[in-house]
């Protein structure tokens, strides 16, 4: 049985890690506002393409895997909520948040690694 | 493939084919180190066809990777029939294996559907008892509980998936090198898998022959494409005391074999699909596409027998044509 302490830490937990994510990605797609530009990844022959992509806070990121392997998109220090595997064809968009530098990879394929920069 | 040891002259396990095919290997980059070694490869088929036998031995098991149930693309539509094929082949070997072995990426996507398929397919195999390490495949969402609650059954697991066993007077032991993976990095086996690792081996004496068998290569083969473990050279240093030991990878899709001291690397080809040799120009680490007459030349299953006594073990490699 939960006890209610149990229940107290599990929704401080819960609402640390999604206020925490919150602030600093979205990935609801109905949060764009009008006008805010959609940056299209392509992930191919094993490689994020561009492997680096400078975006406005607030625009669309999606991911798009065009490889016949599947692909995930991971935030190192999990600063943005990471995808489920994709299989080809498979998108996965985030909403870019506060301004900075982030690093991400393939929790497949380690060796692919990309940089998204948020400006503002 | 039809360079098996025909001339052993030396009762070493190498004969001139087998060196050459060795060397071959060493035109790519690859280092090699010949000592006491085997390379050996035929199949299964010619082995039936010329009424013989495999060598006589105290134990043989058989092993099977990368079977990715729910792959359908250009470079094999029916993962399930070519799988099926690896069965069969099982099913009529004059003498049948101890066990098998599964190097993993059983499935494509870690669908349960996928997994259900596989358990299917392999209850028609005449050998029941099957080991199984996890590939990247196999814990794509759930960091591999799906894996774990099914396949992990018989054995005495710990961590995220390791563990060891007994037969015949050889020890196996199974890493999980495909978890908690590091941006840029290789494989992994982790600081807790490798302390499991010290202490299982310590009470054993060097003597013992040893097998250990993973997903992702326990050396680096070619770490450009992720096809290398990044802390291996720690749970070999475990190993080194030990006469014998053979390590038995999959993930790359196709057979390399190195040998250094003591220790024989063998990687086994798929049943699902080839993949590029390694740092192939303009090639990446997935399925390779090759002609429909040509695929069952390229996928596997791989025979590993050991009699006592002898220094090393003998791994054989059959392909499906």
């Amino acid at each position: 049985m939960t006890t209610l302490l149990h229940k107290i830490k599990m929704a401080v937990l819960i609402c640390g890690i999604s206020s925490f994510a919150l602030a600093v990605f979205a990935d609801d797609a109905a949060n764009i506002s009008a006008g805010s530009k959609v940056n299209k990844i392509e992930i191919k022959a094993f490689m994020f393409n561009p492997q680096k992509i400078t975006v406005k806070s607030g625009d669309k990121i999606t991911w798009i895997n065009k490889d016949e392997e599947p692909h995930t998109v991971v935030s190192v220090g999990k600063k943005f909520q990471k995808s489920s595997a994709l299989d080809t064809d498979q998108e996965y968009s985030i909403t870019a948040g506060a301004p900075g530098t982030y690093e991400y990879f393939c929790s497949v394929h380690p060796k692919m690694t990309g940089t998204i920069v948020v400006e503002k | 493939m039809s360079d098996y040891i025909s001339h052993d002259h030396e009762h070493d396990g190498i004969d001139r084919r087998g060196f050459l095919t060795c060397m071959a290997w060493a035109g790519t980059g690859l280092l090699w180190t010949i000592k006491g070694g085997i390379l050996a490869s035929t199949t299964l088929a010619q082995i039936a066809k010329a009424g013989g036998q495999l060598p006589a031995s105290d134990l043989s098991f058989l092993q099977i990777s990368d079977s990715h149930i729910g792959f359908s693309k250009e470079a094999n539509k029916d993962v399930t029939e070519t799988f099926k094929i690896a069965l069969d082949r099982i099913n009529a070997m004059p003498t049948p294996p101890s066990f098998l072995i599964h190097t993993g990426d059983i499935t494509q996507l870690s669908k349960p559907e996928e997994f259900d398929t596989f358990d299917q397919l392999v209850k028609s195999c005449r050998t029941k008892d099957v080991f199984y390490v996890p590939g990247e495949h196999d814990v794509l969402n759930d960091g591999g509980k799906l894996y774990r609650d099914r396949y992990l059954k018989s054995v005495d697991a710990n961590g995220s998936g390791w563990y060891s066993f007994n037969k015949n007077g050889v020890h196996f032991i199974g890493l999980v090198n495909v978890l908690d993976l590091q941006a840029g990095g290789l494989g992994q086996l982790g600081d807790d898998q490798l302390e499991w690792l010290e202490g299982d081996v310590k009470g054993l004496g060097s003597d013992t022959p040893i097998v250990v068998f993973a997903h992702i290569p326990l050396w680096a083969v070619y770490p450009q494409w992720g096809w290398g473990t990044s802390d291996s050279e720690r749970a070999l240093g475990y190993l080194k005391r030990f006469g014998s030991v053979t390590v038995l990878n999959g993930h790359i899709h196709q057979v390399l074999q190195k040998v250094e001291g003591n220790v024989t690397f063998h990687t086994a080809m798929s049943t699902a699909f080839p993949q590029p040799a390694p740092g192939t120009a303009g090639a990446s680490p997935g399925p390779l596409k090759v002609p429909a007459e040509k695929l069952r030349s390229m996928l596997g299953l791989t025979s590993v027998q050991y009699k006592q006594g002898s220094s090393s073990l003998a791994v054989v490699d059959s392909n499906l044509s």
